[in-house]
């Protein structure tokens, strides 16, 4: 096990300097000026203005010695400082992280409510009409785009039926709660806003569920799949033979060892999540990163979205690594391979 | 008279056998018929957009804008009062195109990368599966993004920046099954009689490892689709006044009101990938159809492979993990 993670470890930081160079190669090997694009026509015009930001952002010097700088300020966490919002990338991703890891959480969350039983009666009724219709049901759901499901959401139930808030975290009428966390849930329930609370939980409801629907297809596969390798096991059979109850044998018994390999979808539940927060987010005037994103990819903000991409990749190995070590916690079997 | 009763039950056996084939077969190829269907249709649409269209797709009427479905504009015009269903026909080329060119190409140099990575060892697999892993370890969208930003607005650049992301599940899914293939006794024996490496890969082993490839390619035209529309959606993509229902659904998303301007494309989008998705399902349960038979154990998801697991390809055996 120590030599496991060991191994993991030294893999992942060579990972980390790795993926810094893809993005600095991105940022720097590329036809696009980010100058001229920030600075405009007219200005662009002006030799001098251009020259001076180029010196100040060190676009003048050699491109290992602009590598180098860029590594070196990676170690103090400065990712730069973004062309658009002209603030420090870092400060940035921390203010608009929140309200992203609140949106994905719920969204998380409430995926799995919809997807476990969902994929644990397909199982349990292989081939019967309810498998099919949840294995239509879930690929429709994967086919579905995104950034249109959350148009349809929010015509239909904002826009139609006007059940539902608008865009954005809070109404303008709401008042925010004292920053602490930055996950309104969490700091208007401990400051006891009940109001805004109900107000975030409203406005919460449709991008959840539309970031939500990207992972249900795909997780209530892989809990049909794994469950229905679970019910062929030794065990379940024996347990039918003492002659327990089915549910009891399907939720006691199958059930946990099924959702093992769910665990492992931590991973890419959380890149689908953020390609589903890029667009969601974006519909939805979500202040996250998500549509931070994309603004900075808009505006050619090369350090803003160099910064999102570098911390992106770094939480997504992260991520990884947590989710193959508690694989090998659960599943001792995988580390004697 | 005894004659005729035996007749008459035998007609009945074979009507009703007829019956049962047919639902067996609506049972196991149904999805995979209606998805190819679909597909089938919306390349008949592309080749012939703009002779079933009724207006030419650029037809720009500034008195016409934002009118409902009606007789004359099937699926209502949009802000400049263009027809909404004749681009949305136009619309199909650009992103069937861009759909399969992704895949294809990518499909091929992954395919390529993995099958030579497995089959050389070594050294060489060393390096063409971290470079593999590099890419893999950046969600595909935001990367996409990032290169499509930097090479500037366009469809071929588009095309281009999802390449880059692309290739490396096709390679780590090639590599596995080339490294299943290759400890079997047929390639033992294709040694033995003396064949060289590159016709024993490409001729012995690929053709016997190619199954699980077709599939995800299947699969994997419906997500360039989406991923294709999603980047135009951004503004990542075509120039206008080039339609593309990305692009299209991006213009209409704050005309709630005039949800049609919208909501077509987007069905467009839904259906096309839907398609996609039944047939490369379909193909799956063709190729494997154990994976379904009742009874039948499945077989086991792999739990380290970013490839098997989103479209549960059936694999043989876990891929080997990268750390071990």
């Amino acid at each position: 096990m120590f030599r496991y993670l060991t191994l993991r470890l030294a893999s992942m930081a060579v990972m980390i300097v790795l993926s810094t160079l893809v993005v600095f190669l991105i940022a720097t090997q590329v036809p696009a000026d980010p100058v001229l694009a920030q600075l405009g026509d007219l200005q662009s015009a002006d030799k001098e203005l251009v020259a001076s930001y180029r010196r100040k952002w060190g676009l003048d010097l050699p491109i290992w010695q602009q590598y180098l700088l860029y590594l070196q300020g990676l170690t103090r966490g400065d990712l730069g400082e973004s062309i658009s919002t002209h603030r420090p990338v870092l400060e940035d991703i921390r203010q608009y992280a929140p309200a992203t890891i609140e949106l994905a959480t719920i969204a998380f969350l409430l995926s799995l409510v919809v997807s476990i039983p969902l994929g644990v009666i397909a199982a349990v009724k292989r081939d019967t009409p309810i498998d099919h219709v949840a294995r239509l049901v879930s690929l429709i759901g994967v086919s579905a785009p995104t950034f249109w499901l959350a148009f349809i959401m929010l015509a239909v139930f904002y826009g139609g039926l006007q059940i539902a808030p608008g865009p954005g975290r809070l109404d303008v009428t709401a008042l925010p709660p004292p920053k602490w966390s930055g996950l309104l849930l969490l700091d208007s329930a401990i400051v006891g806003q009940w109001d805004t609370l109900r107000d975030a939980a409203a406005h919460l409801v449709l991008p959840s569920i539309v970031l939500a629907a990207s992972i249900v297809g795909l997780l209530t596969r892989t809990v049909r799949a794994s469950m229905l390798e679970a019910l062929a096991q030794d065990y379940v059979r024996v347990a039918r033979a003492k002659g327990m109850r089915e549910t009891a044998i399907v939720v006691r018994h199958a059930l946990p060892n099924a959702l093992v390999p769910v665990v492992t979808l931590g991973g890419i539940a959380y890149a689908i999540l953020l390609t589903g927060a890029v667009m969601t987010e974006t519909i939805f005037s979500w202040p996250g990163l998500g549509r931070y994103t994309f603004r900075s990819a808009i505006a050619l903000d090369f350090p803003g979205i160099m910064g999102i991409t570098l911390v992106v990749a770094v939480v997504y190995l992260v991520i990884n690594l947590i989710v193959d070590l508690s694989y090998a916690l659960i599943d001792p079997r995988v580390v004697q391979r | 008279m005894s004659a005729g009763l035996v007749e008459a039950r035998d007609t009945d056996g074979v009507a009703h056998r007829a019956r049962a084939r047919r639902s067996r077969w609506l049972r196991r190829y149904g999805l995979a018929a209606a998805g190819g269907a679909i597909v089938i249709a919306w390349i008949l649409v592309a080749i012939f957009a703009t002779s079933l269209a009724p207006y030419p797709y650029e037809q720009v009427d500034v008195t016409k804008r934002l009118l409902p479905p009606s007789a004359e504009h099937w699926l209502g015009t949009d802000l400049l009062g263009r027809d909404v269903f004749s681009r949305l026909l136009v619309g199909a080329r650009i992103s069937l195109i861009a759909g399969i060119v992704v895949v294809v190409v990518g499909g091929l140099v992954g395919t390529l990368i993995g099958g030579v990575a497995a089959y050389a060892g070594g050294r060489a697999e060393e390096w063409m599966m971290r470079a593999t892993d590099l890419v893999m370890c950046f969600p595909p969208i935001i990367l996409a993004m990032a290169i499509a930003a930097a090479l500037g607005i366009g469809v071929t650049n588009t095309i281009l920046a999802m390449l880059v992301v692309w290739w490396p599940k096709f390679a780590r899914l090639a590599r596995s099954l080339v490294l299943v293939q290759r400890s079997q006794e047929y390639v033992e024996a294709a040694h033995v009689l003396g064949y060289g490496p590159s016709r024993i890969l490409f001729r012995h082993i690929v053709p016997n490892a190619v199954g699980p490839l077709v599939v995800l390619l299947t699969l994997d035209v419906g997500t360039a689709i989406l991923t294709f529309a999603g980047l135009n959606f951004l503004g990542l993509g075509v120039i206008p006044p080039t339609p593309e229902w990305g692009q299209m659904v991006s213009e209409g998303r704050e005309l709630v009101e005039q949800w049609w301007v919208a909501t077509f494309p987007g069905l467009a989008i839904l259906s096309v990938v839907v398609g996609f998705n039944f047939l490369g399902d379909g193909i799956r349960d063709w190729l494997d159809p154990k994976s379904r038979r009742r009874g039948a154990t499945p077989r086991r998801l792999c739990w380290r492979c970013a490839t098997c697991a989103p479209s549960s390809i059936p694999m043989p055996g876990p891929c080997a993990p990268s750390m071990a």
